[in-house]
């Protein structure tokens, strides 16, 4: 009897049920249940994410989800940001593109993060897929406007094309002119990362006039404040827009023409761009500002008083990106004006300067954290921290999922009490108990790492640098954060005892980045030999790590799970360590 | 709390079954330097920096830190000397047979085909495009400018940055005049 429930739902009806789980983390699940299940799961799952591209091949991805339709790929590892990660480590999305062009003609999308993307991708991609529909490029780079005109001509289902802040070899702003007049399925187009003064203006209206479904578009630099009125009319549908360059010599006519063209948009709720910025335009927004959801400010070099005034007509303010020319006074008005504010990001004006530019310190944190009760996400770059505003923060806002704390001068004490930040952050770990990523920074010692092992067990992802006194604080974190999955750390006296000791954790997490610590060649090669499904990198740009006592430490290390085994597309500077022979499929 | 690990129940171990873990001296290699050596440096180092009168020690910056991304770097570089530099760059600009002279701020503008834009703009004419060669050949007027020397020069020659600390006061010529320019 029970046998025969089990074949009584048709394959059709399951898949038709599985159809409604979206998530992957459910779908996963799904696929544990029993072999027909994963079987009838697999032939339907459309969306793959693969969060680190060397820890699976393509072939395996194909060989298991036949049927796919949009795939998205993480490549190098975050500190790339930073400068940490030399050129030519990898993240090379050819060779994905190029087994996917045989064995998914019907993929729809794809979207990249920190991957390196040739010219001959785009056109690979260009040709193979023909109901191509979303391309979005997440601080990738390798490409220029070259590859980006073979995707504009040939994608006729094009929908997305959002570039944001991929570095692209900008040759000719000429590119947009390859979007055939026939293509009119643009929803969203982000060129904000285009560095050049050149841009096919005229191809440009007539893209979007003809896109009536364009929610989403940033414009460049080269986009003048006169010619945003123009767009804005042919598009007023927008949702979504960035603005390019914002300043010019105020004139009335231009004024009212662009305040005209803004009010016409009944829809927009989020801004972005504002590269230079003269401030005697940004009234030009004030009737959009009630429905302003997302503001990006965050290249705008304009000054407090003129930012209060700005953020003041927007109550419904969910989201500010802003610099610290925005000071503690900016911040309070901020505090009072917007109870909608989730996420706060407050970029430094003069990151490299010796002496505070701007007065803002951790008032204006400690400010919002009180009056916007839905903070949930926070980034934020200062020069003076205390213990009592951490804890202070930790108790307004219990609810915080993302805190992101960047004191600009390494090891900076409190500066009321002189002593290390570890009750502050503690206080953090411990009332956030949702709290998923932290980045620490400031004077501290392993005790901080105590309290980061004993109350993070939601945290997912977690930042050091010149933080901690030795290995008990890598520990503790290895072995109290049950949800970590990546863990960066940089300029801190970590070694080889706490790595050693919590291999098996390397297992349970997408990745580990240590630099400049103290781990030694021999630990590395140790544990590249015990555990096969770790690769373990050694990155060493000066000379091969085998050149010294097995006893130094080593100055990049990359460790992260697979299923692929090594990679062979390392550059000559990235070892791989342990020599089991592995058999790729 | 321990303030042991105890390790020999799970560890993964350098040196032989059995021995134990052997004395490990940490090499510091020659070529790399210490957190504390490159802040140490900052007061010695000879940058720009030191040259001002209230100059406090230069920072010799540490490789990504503080973690801002390049991008947003490069976009900020620029910047930072316009803002410091004070508010606005006016200069006065002359139209061969205009009644009066206007005022424009420079530092508005990042590019040569901007600062024409507006040109343009303010006074309705048209100025076209440059080259090397033929400088603004093919219009009847072309954009010169007195620079600290005092000798009139044709706009769009010199790099940018060049040009707007070099630029005193602009003329936009006319006719016969300026269409020689092109020809020298």
């Amino acid at each position: 009897m029970q046998k025969k429930m089990a074949y009584s739902f048709p394959d059709e009806v399951l898949e038709q049920v599985f159809s409604f789980i979206q998530s992957d983390k459910d779908r996963n699940a799904v696929s544990l249940v029993c072999k027909s299940w994963d079987e009838i799961e697999r032939w339907c799952r459309r969306k793959v994410f693969i969060g680190n591209c060397y820890a699976v091949s393509p072939r395996m991805v194909i060989r298991r989800f036949p049927e796919v339709r949009s795939i998205k790929l993480k490549g190098k590892p975050h500190f790339a940001d930073f400068n940490l990660v030399p050129d030519g480590w990898g993240g090379y999305v050819l060779p994905w593109i190029a087994e996917m062009a045989g064995a998914y003609p019907w993929l729809e999308e794809i979207r990249l993060k920190r991957m390196v993307v040739t010219d001959e991708s785009l056109e690979l991609i260009a040709k193979s897929f023909k109901n191509f529909k979303v391309l979005v490029l997440f601080s990738c780079e390798g490409f220029s406007t070259d590859g980006l005109a073979a995707i504009a001509a040939s994608c006729k289902n094009l929908r997305e094309l959002d570039l944001r802040e991929s570095e692209v070899d900008d040759l000719s702003g000429h590119w947009l002119a390859h979007f055939p007049e026939t293509c009119t399925s643009l929803v969203s187009l982000n060129i904000s990362c285009l560095r050049s003064d050149e841009v096919s203006f005229s191809a440009l209206e007539r893209l979007v006039g003809r896109c009536p479904n364009l929610r989403s578009l940033r414009l460049n630099r080269a986009v003048t404040l006169d010619k945003i009125a123009n767009i804005l009319r042919r598009a007023p549908q927008l949702v979504d827009f960035g603005t390019g360059y914002y300043a010019a010599e105020l004139q009335p006519d231009v004024f009212s023409n662009l305040a005209g063209a803004f009010s016409s948009c009944k829809e927009l709720k989020s801004l972005s761009g504002f590269w230079d910025v003269v401030p005697a335009y940004l009234p030009a927004l004030y009737s959009i500002c009630p429905r302003l959801t997302s503001l990006n400010l965050s290249y705008a070099t304009i000054q407090s008083p003129d930012l209060i005034k700005l953020v003041s007509h927007c109550p419904r303010l969910q989201r500010l990106l802003v610099l610290d020319y925005v000071e503690d006074s900016g911040l309070e008005e901020l505090a009072s004006s917007c109870k909608d504010l989730q996420e706060l990001r407050v970029f430094p004006s003069d990151p490299f300067g010796a002496e505070p530019n701007v007065s803002l310190t951790e008032q204006g944190l400690v400010a919002v954290s009180l009056g916007c009760p839905k903070l949930r996400s926070v980034l934020y770059f200062c020069r003076r921290m205390s213990n009592a505003a951490l804890v202070t923060i930790a108790q307004n806002r219990p609810n915080l999922t993302r805190f992101r704390l960047c004191i600009i001068e390494p090891k900076t004490p409190d500066y009321l009490t002189l002593e290390p930040l570890d009750v502050g952050f503690g206080a953090i770990v411990e009332h956030c108990k949702d709290l998923r990523r932290l980045s620490l920074s400031g004077l501290l010692t392993d005790h901080v790492f105590e309290y980061i092992g004993t109350y993070g067990k939601k945290l997912e992802m977690l930042s050091v640098a010149f933080a901690g006194d030795s290995d008990l604080g890598l520990h503790h974190v290895l072995s109290g954060c049950e949800s970590l999955r990546k863990l960066e750390i940089r300029d801190c006296p970590f070694g080889d005892k706490a790595l050693l000791a919590n291999a098996a954790k390397l297992e349970t997490m997408r990745s580990l980045w240590m630099s400049s610590c103290a781990v030694s060649f021999g630990a590395c090669k140790l544990l590249g030999q015990k555990m096969p499904k770790l690769n373990v990198e050694v990155i060493d740009e000066t000379e091969p790590p085998d050149s010294r006592p097995e006893s130094c430490p080593v100055d990049k290390l990359y460790i992260y799970r697979s299923v692929a085994g090594p990679r062979f597309d390392m550059p000559p500077f990235v070892w791989t360590m342990g020599e089991a022979v592995r058999i790729l499929h | 709390m321990e303030n042991d690990l105890n390790l020999k129940a799970t560890e993964l171990r350098l040196g032989l079954p059995g021995s134990d873990e052997p004395e490990r001296q940490m090499i510091p290699r020659p070529n790399k330097r210490t957190l504390s050596d490159i802040v140490s440096e900052g007061s010695t180092s000879t940058t720009e920096e030191d040259h001002q009168d209230t100059a406090p020690p230069a920072k010799v910056q540490i490789v990504g830190w503080p973690p801002v991304r390049s991008y947003r770097k490069n976009c900020l570089q620029g910047k930072k000397d316009e803002v410091e530099g004070g508010t606005g760059m006016y200069v006065k600009v002359s139209v061969d047979g205009a009644p009066y002279l206007r005022k424009i701020d420079l530092k508005v503008y990042r590019s040569y085909p901007q600062l024409l834009l507006a040109l343009e703009n303010m006074f309705k004419l048209t100025i076209g495009a440059y080259s090397e060669r033929e400088g603004y050949n093919g219009s009847d007027y072309a954009p010169t400018y007195e620079d600290r020397d005092g000798d009139w020069m044709l706009v769009g020659d010199v790099p940018w940055e060049m040009f707007i600390s070099s630029c005193k006061r602009l003329r936009i010529m006319k006719g016969s005049e300026a269409r020689g320019l092109g020809c020298v």
